[in-house]
């Protein structure tokens, strides 16, 4: 749309929506917040209105909601059109067209990608199609996974201790269920917050009756004669039997349906600039293309405008707000989304929170509380500033620390009145390990500074 | 009523948990698990624990909330 014409736009404009949960909806309900009058249009490829995810590997697997009923509030009336049950297919940039796969196009002034990540699959498909086994992402894989659990299977298998194979290891125990742990790194949590504290992670796992196994890989799950699973062989040559097996080895950003449209977007996912527009594959930042939530990667000042992608509820609303508002907005007002990451976890009764970017921490200094009574908070540094902080059942202090990580404080923090056991008396390396190793659960990724991950061949002019 | 509560402000004060307790628990020392979809005979209660709520952590439906004529948004917060 020309300049001046936002009145427009506002009035009678079309918006378009593609990713119909968390950061669609809050998107949707800012856009009208801010006065958009327009047509709104929000496509979905699940067949449900938006639902809330973190309960589906807490509250639904301990019993006390059920999958189906997660559905988000809303903060507001939206007034949407709602194309749900139907992925969006293709885009074309040139003539502002979504393409939908039952063959409809619906065309926009502006348009909003919140197509988020679905859950890895286990890499051989037939043996990830048996009953019994699992990934858990959607409201389906939660009701069929609950469905599963009371049965009362003898063992359930986890595969991958990152933040929700934790979680569902936890919730089986809670529950009286066998269930063992299978993790390729050291220790569980390790990727998202290194090796200190993913010894924390693993004695709370024994501790509570996991059988956890670490540096071992699933080599193969197998089937009984009607389908359903009954076996795991491992890495180190033992055979496993369990009847329920969850796959929770990460997730894959959604961001092949834009192949061939020109859009920044590859298996890392949608480049956008600090205000949500998305890169073109050319580096060239789009106008009327703005990303948010899981599916995004934007430069943060705080983390030296490195690309980072999130897979964090509290910034798929905030970047939604913020793409929202600045889809509506003259440039002198577009706002930057340099959101602190943030992130909680549940598991084994202790509440994990999180801040900044613990992963790009190479030390670890616990300036609170110890280890050993599971209550604590550690600090991570990087390059002698504060870069991260974890708390166990400290969450209170997370709040000082955010705001440490905001003023880029020095590390080691030099308080002397913190209350400091044996274990925060120095830093310590906060081993984490190679970052080539793919890591699992929500958690952060730094990817660089390239806003497309195409390469063009380059030609200067006259040659 | 739909309920969701942004658990990234959530600091445990357990406030909702003692106004409405069939919607909100305590789990462990600082956790917090709540019924997403909670029924609507407990809309005056999660109303009071809305607004008591510290950190304003706990999101409501606004259509509920409408239903509900606003009745409990003034009730005393405990904090106060
Ligand atoms: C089990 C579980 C537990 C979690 N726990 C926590 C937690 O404790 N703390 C935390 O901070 N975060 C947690 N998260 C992460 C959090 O849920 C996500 O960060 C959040 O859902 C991101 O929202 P989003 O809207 O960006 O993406 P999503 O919620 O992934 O939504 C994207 C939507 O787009 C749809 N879609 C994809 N492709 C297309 C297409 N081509 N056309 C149309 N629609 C499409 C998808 O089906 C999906 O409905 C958890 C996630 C899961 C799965
Ligand atoms: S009252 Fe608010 S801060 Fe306290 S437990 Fe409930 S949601 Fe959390």
């Amino acid at each position: 749309m020309p300049d001046g014409s936002l009145d427009r736009l506002k009035r009678e404009g079309r918006i378009v929506v593609v990713g119909a949960s968390l950061a669609g909806l809050r998107a949707a309900e800012t856009l009208r917040d801010k006065g958009f009058e327009g047509t709104l249009t929000m496509i979905g490829d699940e067949p449900y209105e938006p639902y809330d995810r973190p309960p589906l590997s807490k509250q639904v697997l301990l019993g006390k909601a059920t999958a189906d009923h997660t559905a988000l509030p809303r903060r507001r009336e939206i007034d949407a059109e709602w194309r749900l049950g139907v992925p969006a297919s293709g885009l074309d940039m040139a003539t502002r067209r979504v393409k939908l796969a039952d063959g409809d196009e619906v065309p926009y002034d502006r348009l909003m990608i919140a197509t988020g990540v679905r859950a890895r699959p286990w890499p051989n498909e037939a043996e990830g199609e048996l009953d019994g086994v699992f990934v858990l992402r959607t409201r389906d894989d939660g009701v069929g996974l609950a469905r599963h659990l009371d049965a009362g299977p003898r063992r359930v298998l986890v595969i991958g201790a990152g933040f929700t194979g934790s979680e569902i290891a936890s919730a089986c125990r809670e529950r009286g269920l066998e269930v063992t742990v299978a993790e390729r790194g050291d220790a569980p949590l390790v990727g998202a917050l290194g090796g200190v504290i993913g010894a924390v992670a693993a004695e709370m796992h024994r501790e509570n009756g996991v059988d956890l196994r670490t540096g071992v890989m699933v080599t193969r799950l197998e089937g009984d004669t009607t389908g359903r699973v009954r076996a795991a062989h491992f890495s180190d040559g033992t055979t496993l039997e369990c009847d329920v097996v969850v796959v929770s080895l990460g997730a894959q950003r959604n961001t092949e349906w834009l192949a061939g449209s020109g859009l920044g977007a590859g298996p890392r996912g949608i480049a956008c600039d600090a205000g949500c527009r998305a890169f073109d594959v050319r580096g060239i930042v789009t106008d009327d293309v703005f990303v948010a939530g899981d599916v995004a990667r934007s430069p943060h000042p705080l983390f030296g405008y490195q690309f980072l992608s999130l897979e964090h509820w509290g910034n798929a609303v905030a970047q939604a707000e913020t793409a929202a508002h600045n889809m509506l907005s003259e440039s002198s007002d577009r706002r930057p989304h340099i959101w602190v990451p943030a992130f909680w976890s549940s598991q084994f009764g202790v509440n994990i929170k999180s801040v900044g970017v613990p992963s790009m921490g190479t030390e670890i200094m616990i300036t609170q509380g110890s280890r050993a009574e599971r209550r604590f908070t550690g600090v991570y540094g990087y390059q002698g500033r504060v870069i991260g902080a974890v708390t166990f059942d400290n969450c209170r202090w997370l709040q000082f620390y955010e705001q440490q990580i905001e003023a880029t404080a020095p590390f080691p923090p030099p308080f002397p009145t913190v209350d400091r056991r044996s274990d925060g008396q120095r830093p310590i390396p906060a081993d984490f390990p190679d970052p080539s190793v793919p890591t699992h659960g929500p958690t952060i990724t730094l990817s660089g500074y390239s806003p497309a991950d195409r390469r063009m061949t380059f030609t200067p002019a006259g040659h | 009523m739909r309920l969701v509560v942004d658990l990234n402000r959530c600091q445990g004060y357990a406030q909702c948990a003692f106004l409405a307790p069939d919607v909100f628990a305590m789990h462990g020392d600082e956790g917090l698990l709540y019924d997403p979809e909670a029924e609507s005979a407990q809309r005056e209660r999660v109303a009071q624990a809305v607004a008591a709520c510290p950190v304003q952590a706990i999101l409501v439906d606004e259509m509920d909330m409408a239903a509900a004529g606003r009745t409990a948004a003034s009730a005393e917060a405990p904090h106060a």
